[in-house]
């Protein structure tokens, strides 16, 4: 038998093939397709082209969450398109309250072994389930939803091996980012990123998700973990235990190209405007003033990434010209956050704690730069114009860099507030 | 392919050009409203040229061409501001695919040598990209066959309407 890489092995399961190999054309059977409120409406549209009444992929999920609730009368309206279309199609709808598509996704729909298709480019965040998720634009998303099947070359894969653990004060994100500055923001395209290693054995499923969520910073197709136990704890722990089952690799699957990292010597880590792989570590930034902190997004907004932040932030408050936004990735999250009493360590720091959605970090609303200020956030986008303002320069860095900066008012490695 | 032989104007950009320069997020709001969206296309990147562009001008990137979000949008207001295709040294995987899916010639070839203003050729068909102001022929990497075959067929939903479902051939 043929030694296949994870992603070879998802796809060819749902291509009915034993064997896929690098460059194959597949169709393949979808499990998971999703669209959000930017992508939907014109996702619906291309369904009605297609003349079909039904959504026949098993799982399709329409979620309202880039403009949350609407701050616009066209965004409105193009919302109650997608909640008509849900309504009569089969399609399930996560409406304005519920949260960020990919957080969403990891706690409710993808399971391992899945292909999961989504207008959103970074669904690649549930590949950290052990699924094959990738993003793709509206009309590939609108054939996925309603003939239940989609076409992809099948990937080379690059092995991340990951080797010891994070240190105190230091985050996957600190790591992802370490990879996309070594990598290159165009060093990964058309790959499948394939993390492994004891130092992916011992990271907790919150690190894995923002891993596999910033694949796509580096150009690759997809992100993939094995499902293991820390899986089958995380599935459990969203009510979804009998979902899991584990995958790996098989030993012996060839891979285009091994990179290896060294967990343990990663330190707090900086994305410079205005792209992903303009890194350098936190510490040589202290100096640049900052006038807006965003914590949160599909990259950095669980309740893992609030913890850190809280750990920080505590007794603390921000620095008068630093406002700091706080916006969980889901309403579980929120909840959750509110239960342990996060909420009130970040109101009381000076925090803005927004509904979830992913409003400031794409620029629609909750949060948009003014003419030439600098924001630090914890998403993973960073480029021109990102945060409404085309005006405005954004740094890139983990939940605790993102606390530690904000009480400081300038870039700060968080090592020096623990 | 509808049309094989595309002529008109480089307008030309760098490296890393991304979704966010071609259909920025603050307006989001006119992502259902598209020929509005496009009176901005390329914007953050050279706001001068949506209003300048010409029917069959060509948009010349350089490396990572589209990066960024899955916006299909992006691609679909270059189409209908006018380009006739998109050249680039390379391009980030989905903003290729969502170009092909959409009608919109995708093609990667060597870019440097091409001046702004420069009259451009593209023969589909001879796979190459001539320019006319500086007599240089420049071949393009050939579209994979499935995305010749998706391109012919005037893009995705008309592919699969056609078909009824995918006939795609294989490597």
């Amino acid at each position: 038998m043929t030694a296949l890489t994870l992603a070879e092995k998802i796809l060819a399961a749902h291509a009915g093939l034993e064997a896929v190999v690098p460059g194959q054309i597949v169709v393949c059977a979808v499990d998971v397709a999703i669209a959000q409120d930017g992508t939907g409406p014109l996702a619906i549209q291309q369904i009605e082209e297609l003349g079909v009444a039904t959504v026949k992929a098993p799982t399709c999920v329409f979620f309202i969450d880039h403009a949350a609730p609407a701050p616009r009368s066209e965004l409105a309206n193009a919302q109650q398109t997608i909640r008509a279309f849900c309504a009569s199609s089969g399609a399930t709808l996560s409406d304005v309250e519920m949260g960020v598509c990919h957080q969403r996704v990891a706690e409710s729909y993808a399971k391992p072994g899945d292909l999961v298709i989504g207008a959103d480019s970074h669904t690649c965040t549930a590949g950290a389930l052990g699924a094959f998720a990738t993003g793709m634009g509206s009309t590939d998303i609108a054939v996925g939803m309603a003939g239940g099947q989609t076409w992809l070359r099948v990937p080379e894969t690059f092995r991340v091996a990951v080797a010891g653990e994070l240190r105190d004060g230091v985050e996957a994100k600190d790591l992802i980012l370490t990879l996309i500055g070594r990598l290159g923001a165009a060093g990964a395209t058309y790959k499948a990123l394939e993390f492994g290693g004891p130092g992916i054995d011992a990271l907790p499923m919150p690190g894995r998700f923002t891993l596999c969520n910033m694949a796509v910073e580096a150009g690759a197709k997809a992100g993939l973990m094995p499902s293991d136990e820390t899986t089958r704890a995380y599935l459990a722990g969203e009510g979804r235990e009998e979902a899991w089952r584990p995958l790996a690799a098989d030993p012996g699957a060839a891979y285009e190209r091994l990179v290896q990292l060294d967990a343990g010597a990663i330190v707090p880590t900086v994305a410079k405007p205005h792209t992903v792989d303009n890194t350098a570590p936190a510490a040589e930034l202290k100096g640049t003033r900052v006038d807006q902190v965003l914590i949160g997004t599909c990259t950095n907004g669980r309740l893992a990434d609030l913890r850190a932040a809280a750990r920080l932030l505590r007794g603390r408050r921000r620095a008068a010209h630093t406002r700091l936004i706080i916006t969980p990735a889901s309403q579980a999250v929120a909840r959750a956050a509110a239960a342990e009493g996060l909420l009130d360590v970040f109101w009381d720091a000076g925090a803005v704690v927004t509904n979830p959605g992913c409003g400031a970090c794409v620029g629609i609303h909750e949060g948009i730069l003014a003419d030439g200020e600098v924001c630090l956030s914890t998403a993973n986008r960073n480029f021109h114009g990102r945060m409404g303002n085309p005006e405005a320069s954004i740094y890139l860095g983990s939940p605790a860099t993102a606390a530690a900066t904000a009480v400081a008012g300038e870039i700060t490695d968080p090592r020096e507030l623990l | 392919m509808s049309r094989e032989l595309l002529r008109g104007k480089a307008w030309l950009f760098g490296d890393d050009i991304s979704t966010d320069h071609i259909a920025p997020g603050r307006l989001f709001h006119l992502r259902t409203n598209l020929p509005e969206l496009a009176k901005h296309v390329l914007e953050d990147a050279r706001p001068e040229v949506a209003a300048r562009l010409a029917p069959g001008d060509l948009i010349v990137g350089g490396r990572n061409f589209g990066l960024g979000s899955s916006r299909e949008h992006a691609p679909r207001i270059i189409k209908l501001a006018g380009a006739g295709a998109v050249l680039a040294q390379s391009f980030a995987r989905i903003f290729f695919r969502n170009a092909i899916n959409i009608g919109l010639p995708a093609l990667q070839c060597d870019t440097s040598g091409i001046g702004e203003q420069d009259e451009l050729e593209v023969d589909l068909i001879a796979g190459e990209v001539r320019d006319l102001s500086t007599g240089a022929v420049i071949p393009f990497v050939p579209l994979p066959p499935v995305m010749v075959t998706i391109l012919s067929d005037g893009g995705l939903v008309a592919h699969v309407k056609k078909h009824g479902g995918f006939a795609l051939p294989q490597g």
